[in-house]
């Protein structure tokens, strides 16, 4: 399974989904070989391996399984986050869909390597279908003894967890992970403070590490084919291979797996055979819709990890690559976008559910033709007051992509602000003004 | 149409309920599952019940209340035996689902989170579902329906219309 390094997600096998295929092709090997090796060392493999979070923060994985305490004296749990709602998105539902085991099989060595008692999947809950698809593998790997009880029996072992689904119900925050603990205990979903870190406390307030179905779902590769060679795939600081989203005007949209550094340009244009209609390309956003955007014009030679689309100002956040072809009307876009966060804002901290609902409203007044182009430097002013001021990150995925649109594609909005507005004719030291008041419609 | 029901869950329902508690360290988490049964048997969650659900968890009221009206797919009214959701986020809007969801509410002459009268369709303006790969999309109660437009949203409607 593991042989073609740049496929380790989702390999071309069919049927890979039922519990027989994925064992005859090498499924829960790596388990195995894992229980080998002491826990600390699949730590260790994992570190070597360069793994880093593939939910959006792109945290360094092995580091942060070493802040849970070890020993036995309180229970620790694992939230594998599958609430996969950030827009242009779309990953973690193939893993559920077409190699569930692989979750599973990297539930078990992440929870072996920190004594994970219990693990919770939170799978979004418009998701019905792919939550009865990982269900079943889930009954059917239970059904093996290969999760609970049975684990001593099937393999020796005197490690044992208990998996479980957590289904949501419609809230984008709830994949923040304070709010997704929250939301696991039976709360309304707020976000809270960190510190404390969820290793220190989190469900329960016991000890626990939330990590993003892909990212837990490489762990068996890694341990697999061992963390230096996984190290060697890809890009030297970001390694491994990615699922790549694909969508908006494009002619093959879709999930593709391939190593990290890969050129933007050749996913775009040789994977997903091209932009529709052969248009040119506007905007690209490379890692769903918090991250900021890409020019058409800056695309050339982007490779796409984090550390090179940090050079460019952005992120690879999820993976998810939005592509807008030379139509596209960016100011829409980027209302449509802030209406999305104001929507979404839980609304605990001042900057975020004040900002959001300004940045919104602002766009609106744009689009309508009676913005102004103060406007423009209002909205990046909002923007910056938003950033580093909120409880969680939700704050900074509205501020990034508004003020990201906003600054890459000025000419775009001054378009806005004057083209339907025109200075009162006779009054022309009003019209020096560029004040909303002194404006009136051009027709 | 509305029947009259009675908000009790089957000794099979209240069984599984207990099965879930189990699964965590406190029972309060199986509130969400919980409110999911209740939401597929009684169609929506009225406050009766919120209330029985409260009863069951050993929970207060208002907490109850609070998480149900805290998530977006808990119904705060009686929804339509198709519920139709368009997504018009971004990848969706790039290939023109703000039209299909436009041409939705027109057909039907009803708005977000609206009902026809007859009770069959309802309609929901929704955010991103994670499905951008088959843009443009709606979802009709649990099933999603990628790559559609106007014409294969309105077969959509008339096969479920045909259904009844
Ligand atoms: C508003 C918001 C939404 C998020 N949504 C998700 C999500 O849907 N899935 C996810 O894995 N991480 C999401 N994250 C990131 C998580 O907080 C967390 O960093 C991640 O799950 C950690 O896993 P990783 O280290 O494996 O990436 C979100 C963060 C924020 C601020
Ligand atoms: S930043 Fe926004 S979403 Fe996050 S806690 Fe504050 S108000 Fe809530
Ligand atoms: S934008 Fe519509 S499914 Fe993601």
């Amino acid at each position: 399974m593991f042989e073609n390094t740049t496929k380790l997600l989702l390999h071309d096998i069919e049927n890979l989904h039922e519990i027989d295929v994925y064992i005859k092709n090498g499924g829960y090997e790596a388990f195995k070989k894992a229980l080998k090796m002491t826990p600390d060392e699949v730590i260790n493999e994992v570190k070597t391996s360069g793994l880093r979070g593939r939910g959006g923060a792109c945290f360094p994985t092995g580091l942060k399984w070493t802040f849970m305490p070890k020993g036995k004296e309180k229970p620790k749990f694992l939230a594998v986050n599958g609430d996969e709602s950030e827009p242009g998105s779309f990953k973690d539902r193939q893993i559920f869909e077409f190699n569930p085991h692989q979750l599973i099989e990297g539930i078990l060595i992440s929870g072996y390597a920190m004594g994970i008692d219990a693990a919770y999947i939170y799978i979004r809950g418009e998701y019905h279908k792919w939550i009865r698809l990982m269900q079943k593998a889930l009954d059917d790997a239970y059904e093996s003894g290969f999760i609970g009880k049975r684990m001593k029996e099937v393999f020796g072992t005197d490690y044992s967890i208990e998996i479980y689904i957590h289904k949501g119900a419609g809230a984008y925050i709830c994949g923040e992970e304070t709010s997704l603990m929250t939301s696991i205990e039976g709360d309304r979903g707020y976000p809270r403070f960190k510190p404390p870190f969820p290793a220190q406390r989190g469900l329960w307030n016991m000890p626990t590490t939330v990590n993003n179905v892909e990212t837990i779902a490489t762990v068996p590769a890694i341990i697999a084919i061992g963390g230096e060679n996984y190290a060697k795939i890809g890009a030297q600081k970001h390694p491994g291979t990615l699922l790549f989203g694909v969508s908006g005007h494009i002619n093959k949209p879709g999930v593709y797996e391939l190593p990290t550094g890969t050129l933007l340009t050749d996913i775009i244009y040789n994977h997903c055979e091209g932009v529709l209609g052969n248009k040119k390309i506007k905007a690209v956003i490379p890692g769903g819709s918090s991250m900021p955007p890409l020019r058409g014009d800056e695309i050339d030679g982007v490779k796409m990890d984090e550390e090179s689309l940090k050079e460019y100002g952005t992120h690879i956040g999820t993976g998810g690559i939005i592509v807008m072809n030379e139509d596209t009307d960016i100011v829409k876009v980027t209302l449509r976008i802030a209406h999305f966060y104001h929507h979404e804002s839980c609304g605990q901290c001042t900057p975020c559910r004040e900002g959001c609902g300004w940045m919104e409203k602002i766009l609106k007044r744009i689009v309508a033709g009676e913005g102004t182009i103060k406007d423009l430097d209002l909205l990046v002013s909002v923007a910056n007051n938003i950033e580093g001021n909120t409880i969680c990150a939700l704050g900074d995925a509205a501020a990034w992509p508004v003020r990201g649109f906003v600054t890459r594609f000025r000419e775009d909005f001054e378009k806005y602000v004057t083209q339907s507005r025109v200075f009162k004719a006779p009054n022309i030291v009003h019209g020096r003004r560029n004040t909303a008041d002194t404006l009136i419609e051009a027709v | 149409m509305e029947d009259i029901q009675e908000i009790r869950f089957s000794e099979e329902e209240l069984k599984e309920i207990e099965m879930v508690k189990s699964r965590y360290p406190s029972s309060k988490s199986a509130i969400m599952h919980v409110l999911w049964m209740a939401q597929k048997k009684f169609g929506w969650l009225s406050n009766d019940v919120k209330e029985y659900v409260a009863k069951i968890l050993d929970l207060p009221e208002s907490h109850v209340h609070g998480v149900a009206s805290f998530y977006t797919m808990y119904f705060k009214k009686p929804m339509g035996k198709y519920h139709i959701q368009v997504c018009t986020n971004i990848s969706c809007m790039l290939r023109g689902g703000e039209e299909i969801y436009e041409h939705v509410s027109e057909k039907l002459g009803i708005g977000h989170n609206q009902r026809t009268e007859d009770g069959l369709f309802s309609l929901e303006e929704v955010e991103c579902m994670g499905a951008c790969g088959g843009a443009p999309m709606v979802a009709i109660n649990e099933d999603f329906y990628e790559n559609i437009d106007i014409v294969k949203v309105d077969e959509l409607i008339s096969s479920f219309r045909n259904k009844i």
